[in-house]
């Protein structure tokens, strides 16, 4: 046991919780004003849902045993045997605090989906899926690639904070409910109707502060791996920033603050999976490229495939995420974490990077069928969209009965 | 004879159009935040690279009433003068008869409804 590692993870957890409230700001500005309210509830209720399920079983299946490398079972049911010593997964710190820094992991992805579901979803059937998605998907994921004998880290397949977990895994899923819920009414003069700019910076600001307990506290302990995971995450942020504002101005003559909120969540999206895996020098490619990836990749999804991926939650986390995990086969090396097997291609073995590929594709599989699975079952109970008239009226309203902006009656709804 | 001049103008021209007015020495002025669009309806954004159609674009209108068609010339050519940026979208101003006016406080009616007490 070690007090400063201690300390760390335990500050490290509460700033990953950061991010969920982070996330719903920055979709909640996104949006048009008669459904920020909703927008933000979905991230707001996901923080309970995830909570109470992770005491009671999430953290044991994901965690506790090993059934085919795909799923634990249920001996740490409800945190039992899960307490102030040490766990299985890391030695310097209460079993508990392990098992907090990953509950945040299951609160957050789960809320990243919301934001290709906006002002279209039925609050009801959002949360039940929400609920089956996590058991389905999450939970299977994240014992495939760091419960103990999981499959993907079985194959050689690395992900430092969650790359294909959180961010693959949440971006396929929302591209595939996107398509089975259809497209918000008049999309096709409007895909955005920005109603806050400044809560899209706020809510990007918060996630990016967030994001280094994210990366940084991937390592498990207060350490040199920590650091440079840090400083990584730093470097690919500011990078994905500065190229995404390069882009508008070289596209649209001038840089937007969306666009730059934008650009600086992507790089962090894409250093996830290698932040702990990479020299600091590929950083600057890894955030640097990442920018025109999904700038072009959001044109194809809303462009040329006309899916509603309202808040490009794939646009941004899923092609953002499947860059960040081929990056990290292109200039990982097990110099820096023992934990990779392999160096990447770009120092000439190609190993890392087939085993990239491989938990990229089984994951995006994973999802696919998961979310397929979910909105089925959902389907038994309830329909996935609301009704033309509620649509129209705003979920604000005809899902919780409460108006953002009450006393403000511009046209701008 | 008294007749309102409406003038729908771009936001950003409502110091110069409210400081045109004063000169000329009109009795009192209405304005609003109105949305609305001309024959172009609206203009094209971009978000994340993405069009957006803005469509209704903000406005600001000014309401006037004056009682001659003296004072209708002079309004109008006073909110011409200081609305003109020569750029689509400047906007448009109306004139049209009304047929009747009254001060609250006073309860005078037609010309006299318009005139300042000093």
């Amino acid at each position: 046991m070690n007090t400063g590692d201690t300390g760390f993870m335990i500050l490290s957890a509460a700033l990953v919780f950061f991010m969920t409230p982070g996330l719903a700001f920055f979709y909640g500005g996104l949006v048009r004003r008669k459904n920020v309210c909703s927008t933000m509830m979905a991230c707001t209720s996901i923080m309970g849902l995830s909570v109470v399920m992770w005491v009671l079983f999430g953290y044991s299946l994901s965690f506790g045993g090993n059934h085919l490398g795909i799923i634990g079972d249920f001996r740490w049911l409800a945190f039992r045997h899960v307490g102030m010593d040490a766990g299985p997964y890391a030695d310097t710190i209460p079993h508990l605090v392990f098992a907090a820094f990953q509950m945040m992991f299951a609160m957050i992805t789960p809320a990243l989906i919301t934001g290709s579901l906006v002002g279209r979803m039925k609050f009801k059937a959002l949360f039940f899926f929400m609920a089956f998605w996590s058991v389905l998907v999450y939970y299977p994921l994240a014992h495939m690639v760091w419960g103990s004998g999981g499959i993907l880290a079985k194959l050689g397949s690395v992900d430092f904070a969650g790359g294909n977990v959180v961010h693959i895994s949440s971006g396929v899923s929302a591209l595939v409910l996107s398509i089975l819920l259809g497209r918000r009414r008049g999309y096709e003069h409007t895909t955005y109707r920005v109603h806050n700019v400044p809560f899209v910076l706020l809510g990007a600001s918060i996630l990016w502060f967030g994001w280094f307990g994210f990366n940084a506290g991937s390592a498990l302990g207060a350490n040199g791996l920590a650091a440079h995971a840090f400083m990584t995450s730093a470097l690919s942020s500011a990078c994905a920033m500065l190229t995404w504002m390069l882009i508008e101005v070289i596209r649209e003559r001038k840089p937007t603050l969306v666009g730059a909120s934008t650009g600086l969540v992507i790089g962090l999206v894409a250093i996830t999976p290698g932040a702990g895996f990479v020299p600091i020098w590929s950083a600057f490619l890894i955030g640097g490229l990442v920018s025109p990836i999904c700038y072009f990749g959001v044109a194809l999804v809303k462009k040329k495939l006309k899916i509603d991926d309202a808040l490009d939650a794939f646009g941004c986390h899923g092609i953002g995420g499947i860059w960040g995990g081929l990056a990290t086969g292109l200039f990982g090396q097990s110099s820096i974490n023992s934990t990779a097997q392999w160096d990447g291609l770009f120092f000439g073995d190609t190993r890392l990077f087939l085993a990239q590929l491989a938990g990229i594709f089984i994951t995006i599989i994973i999802a696919v069928i998961g979310t397929l699975v979910c909105a089925g079952i959902i389907r038994i109970f309830t329909e996935l969209r609301v009704s033309v008239r509620d649509e129209q009226l705003g979920l604000d309203i005809s899902q919780h009965g409460e108006s953002a902006y009450p006393t403000f009656t511009g046209l701008d709804q | 004879m008294l007749i309102k001049v409406e003038a729908i103008i771009r936001e950003e021209q409502f110091e110069d159009v409210k400081q045109a007015l004063q000169e000329i020495g009109v009795n009192g002025m209405t304005v609003s935040q109105v949305m609305g669009c001309g024959a172009q309806w609206g203009y094209t954004q971009y978000v994340r690279g993405m069009e957006v159609d803005i469509q209704m674009v903000p406005k600001i209108k000014f309401e006037i009433v004056v009682s001659s068609e003296e004072w209708e010339t002079k309004t109008i050519q006073a909110i011409q003068k200081a609305a003109f940026t020569g750029q689509v979208g400047d906007g448009k101003i109306f004139s049209y008869e009304i047929r009747m006016a009254q001060k609250i406080r006073t309860k005078e009616t037609g010309y006299d409804a318009l005139q300042s007490d000093n």
